[in-house]
């Protein structure tokens, strides 16, 4: 509620028995930041994702962000929802809605809440501090109802819905449109579940709320005419990316926070004609993956940054063989098993260097939940016209975010699949030196009668072995070309803001949002900031020299460590690109992503 | 790009010269020559579509074997030439997956590779070219080295217990396990045929000398040098008195006795049984699927699915 904030109310009205006053009119607001926190195993998940959809469906603008922990089962949790009828950027620096269950999830999230937000708690398991009067508190005994709505069985299971309930009379959602994501949702089981879960809706919705708050919100409607959204996850966008792009085949082993992408994969594929499989450890999954890959159906693996580690062997022999592969890393806190599910940017070296020898690959890196989608469809047409392993750096934030986006046009993006199996002629050479390599997969007819091995050793025009210091020079320089001349074709990055000034903020991946709206926000105070974001990170593209050249400092900001000499990652490459002493770093490596306000003090500090 | 290519109608034989490619780079003597001459064999008897063989490798000596046939073929890296061959076999139903390497890729660097593969009963035949000894890397101490062998690492004499390739293969859960001699041309295109027309994994460990770093290794089973070479009596079911004493390839706990016999062993197949293959009940999985979404256009099931997410 940043741009139409809520009038501090520190008094409470007295109840009024009998429901809700009627007196009550709905404050406009364009936008709220609503926390739920409590532990993992209550479903908050459930009941955020239900308001992100509802969002979507309303064409309203939606993010979300959520932390999950590391333990088997349970353990605090939050989900934060950011819906705005405008464009939403971040998932909020601040809160303005916290809904706590247990007194944990009061304690620890309470400062999250902004000055004369509203803390609405469960009373039966929460009591606040009785001298704080910078919020508004509004009890409900949460617990208590849902047990009483319920029937003893269920226990406290539905308190999610309850609040859900709870959450739609305070701010007038759509009752309709959200029953029947609740009847979408649970609808496939039995009725009990189904009908327990309105049950709880319609009893957290009845509950007169109004008794203990003042001011109901309402959303101002959204663009009318936006285009139908979609709502999904990072993890899902890129594995509906990959189907889209022609992706019928690939193989991967669990870890988070990749594991839903390769669950999705296993059970889409096959509705494809295609398949996945669950090898028996990463390096048996990159194997599969590049077998696949080589019998001409371009395939996936994927993992997080330890599997990505047991891979590097695999994928060289994929850049000197030159077989396409997508290598989708969901980038999580390292080094060694590190935080598993925190979010990290730290593997970039890892994408571009991993591996022995000089094995160019190409590394992109989606920017939001919605450029998860286009993201794949970008690494299949690479890895397909230069026959080369891509890596695609998503990360924990992206993976495990809700947006809603405009659907895209799949009749247009749609790729065809079909190995390319039709018979070579005489003249064809598997790496011939003065053109792109495209393989010819097994069950290719070669009407010159010369059947082509691919290899992971150094190779003439013919696939033979040789230690020939020539065509080592030659073919080395044959797979760096390949980046040389994709870079050429990437388009150059767009600048947000002004296109010259005092200083440019350059991000890549999952930061774009914090950082754009820290630019929008500064240009609103009138400093003077821009920012460009790096979607292909290697090669890069052409251009950024002239684009650093119109501001006086450029400012490269990413979730990892600062390094021995104070430059993180990207920031190093692009300073050992440009040599430009104007290049600086702002880092940091606490496992979370970037508040807009971190942002604005790290750049106008 | 290929359309306008004219294809010639008659296929013509396929011939050992058809699918000789470069000389082999091994040392003079090698056992794998002579593998190398029983494959041309089994493929110039059974005249498969040429375009239609594949034949891998992972790291190794006899790993080198891909250059020496002209078919389809990858040079893979060491140890990972099973789920190379598995994505291979899984996504092509209409190829011959053939696979070739030693015992230390196979039985070491490759080992967890190998018995998942088994597991999964993946359609592919496997030749194990064994010599017990790492050659390429000039003699240090394979999985299959016999204790009391002097390596470059093990001076005094190698001290690990070896790995038995039969026992291995058979609890890994291989569905045909067979075991040949380099010295055997005819035993060897034999149970390579019935290991290509086994459906599932499908494994030949040929024991094959190094000549350079292990000479004699396997001179206790060649007749010439004073070995005894003994196959293994395979039950012919035929209701007679003999047949009882006969080995029942079917039978597990059977196939382990043979397989502790003290080597040289006997030769034969030790195992050989019907389980489903992972890419017959992949494919089941596939097709049942398809048909749940009405066997609709790949844009239909992907829009469907988004119009749930709206």
């Amino acid at each position: 509620m940043s741009t139409s904030p809520v009038v501090e109310e520190p008094e409470t009205p007295p109840p009024t028995p009998g429901g809700a006053r009627a007196d009550l009119r709905p404050e406009h607001i364009r936008e709220a930041v609503i926390r739920l926190a409590g532990n993992s195993q209550d479903g908050i998940q459930s009941a955020g994702a239900f308001l992100a959809r509802l969002a979507g469906r309303s064409s309203q603008d939606v993010m979300t962000y959520m932390t999950i922990p590391s333990t088997i089962s349970g353990g605090a949790s939050i989900f934060q929802v950011r819906i705005g009828s405008g464009e939403v950027l971040s998932a909020g620096d601040e809160a303005d809605f916290l809904v706590a269950f247990y007194q944990h999830s009061y304690d620890e999230h309470i400062h999250h809440l902004r000055e004369g937000g509203v803390l609405l708690y469960d009373s039966d398991q929460v009591e606040p501090d009785p001298e704080e009067k910078r919020f508004v508190h509004v009890g409900v005994p949460i617990t208590g109802l849902t047990i009483e709505a319920l029937g003893g069985t269920a226990k406290d299971k539905g308190k999610n819905i309850f609040t859900l309930g709870l959450l739609s009379k305070i701010f007038n959602f759509d009752v309709e449109k959200l029953k029947k994501l609740i009847t979408e949702r649970f609808g496939g089981k039995s009725e009990d579940v189904l009908n327990t879960a309105l049950m709880a809706f319609q009893s957290g919705f009845a509950y007169p709320v109004g008794n203990v708050l003042s001011r109901l919100y309402h959303f101002e409607p959204a663009d009318a005419s936006a285009q139908a959204q979609i709502t999904m996850d990072g993890n899902q966008a890129l594995a509906y990316g990959l189907i889209a792009a022609g992706v019928r085949y690939g193989a991967g082993y669990p870890i988070t926070p990749w594991t839903s992408i390769m669950e999705i994969l296993r059970s889409e594929f096959p509705k494809y004609g295609g398949l996945f499989v669950q090898a028996e450890d990463e390096l048996g999954a990159v194997s599969l993956a590049l077998g696949m890959s080589y019998a001409g159906n371009l395939s996936v693996t994927g993992s997080a940054g330890p599997g990505i580690s047991l891979k590097t062997e695999a994928i060289g022999w994929a850049s000197m063989a030159e077989i396409p592969l997508l290598v989708v890393n969901v980038q999580r806190g390292g080094p060694s098993t590190g935080l598993p599910t925190n979010v990290e940017q730290s593997d970039l070296y890892q994408a571009i260097f991993g591996g022995h020898g000089d094995s160019p690959r190409v590394v992109l890196a989606p920017r939001t939940v919605e450029d998860c989608f286009y993201v794949a469809l970008e690494a299949a047409r690479i890895a397909r016209k230069y026959s080369t392993p891509v890596f695609i750096l998503s990360d924990t934030s992206l993976a495990t975010r809700i947006e809603a986006f405009d659907e895209p046009d799949l009749s247009g993006l749609m790729m065809n699949p079909a190995p390319d199996i039709s018979p070579r002629d005489q003249e064809y050479k598997p790496y011939a030196l003065d053109h792109l390599t495209h393989h010819a997969p097994p069950g290719s007819r070669m009407l010159g009668d010369k059947y082509p091995v691919v290899t992971g050793l150094e190779h003439d025009e013919m696939g033979h072995p040789t230690g020939s210091p020539k065509l080592h020079a030659a073919m080395t320089a044959k797979r760096r070309r390949k980046l040389q001349e994709l870079a050429k074709e990437i388009a150059i990055p767009e600048i947000h803001g002004d296109p010259e000034g005092e200083m440019l903020l350059v991000g890549w991946g999952s930061t774009y949002g914090p950082i754009s709206e820290a630019v929008n926000v500064a240009r609103e105070r009138g400093e003077s900031l821009s920012s460009i974001h790096l979607r292909h990170i290697h090669p890069l593209p052409e251009g950024l020299a002239q684009i650093f050249s119109r501001f006086k400092r450029v400012l490269v900001i990413e979730m990892n460590d600062e390094g021995p000499y104070g430059y993180g990652q990207l920031a190093s490459i692009l300073r050992a690109r440009f040599c430009d002493p104007k290049i600086h770093s702002l880092t940091k490596t606490d496992g979370l992503t970037f508040r807009v306000r971190e942002i604005l003090e790290g750049a106008l500090k | 790009m290929t359309t306008a290519i004219a294809v010639p109608e008659e296929r013509e034989k396929l011939t050992k010269k058809a699918l000789t490619a470069d000389h082999p780079t091994w040392c003079p003597g090698c056992g794998d020559f002579a593998v190398l001459a029983a494959y041309y064999k089994m493929l110039e008897r059974r005249q498969l579509p040429q375009e239609n063989i594949v034949t891998l490798a992972g790291i190794g000596c006899s790993s080198r074997f891909p250059y020496f046939v002209n078919t389809h073929g990858a040079h893979f890296i060491h140890g990972r030439a099973v789920p190379l061959a598995s994505g291979v076999s899984l996504s092509r139903p209409d190829l011959h997956v053939f696979l070739f390497g030693g015992d230390g890729d196979g039985f070491s660097i490759g080992g967890n590779h190998l018995e998942h593969g088994a597991r999964k009963n993946i359609n592919l035949t496997y030749v194990i070219m064994d010599n017990f000894v790492y050659g390429l890397t000039k003699k240090q101490t394979s999985p299959t080295s016999p204790i009391g062998f002097k390596s470059k690492t093990d001076p005094t004499g190698a001290i690990d217990h070896p790995v038995n390739p039969m026992k291995k293969l058979i609890s890994a859960g291989a569905t045909f396990v067979a075991r040949s001699h380099a010295t055997q041309v005819n035993h060897m295109i034999q149970m390579m045929e019935r290991a290509m027309d086994h459906q599932g994994f499908s494994v030949v460990e040929i024991l094959s000398e190094c000549v350079e770093f292990f000479p004699g290794a396997f001179d206790s089973s060649i007749p010439r040098k004073g070995g005894t070479y003994s196959l293994i009596d395979e039950k012919k079911w035929d209701d007679t008195p003999e047949d009882e004493a006969r080995h029942d390839v079917t039978d597990e706990i059977a196939a382990y006795r043979l397989a502790n016999l003290p080597f040289p062993g006997l030769f034969g197949v030790f195992y050989n049984i019907d389980r489903p293959t992972k890419n017959a009940m992949e494919k089941k999985w596939i097709s049942d699927t398809r048909a749940k979404t009405g066997n609709r256009s790949d844009l239909e099931i992907l829009q469907k699915t988004f119009d749930r997410m709206k």
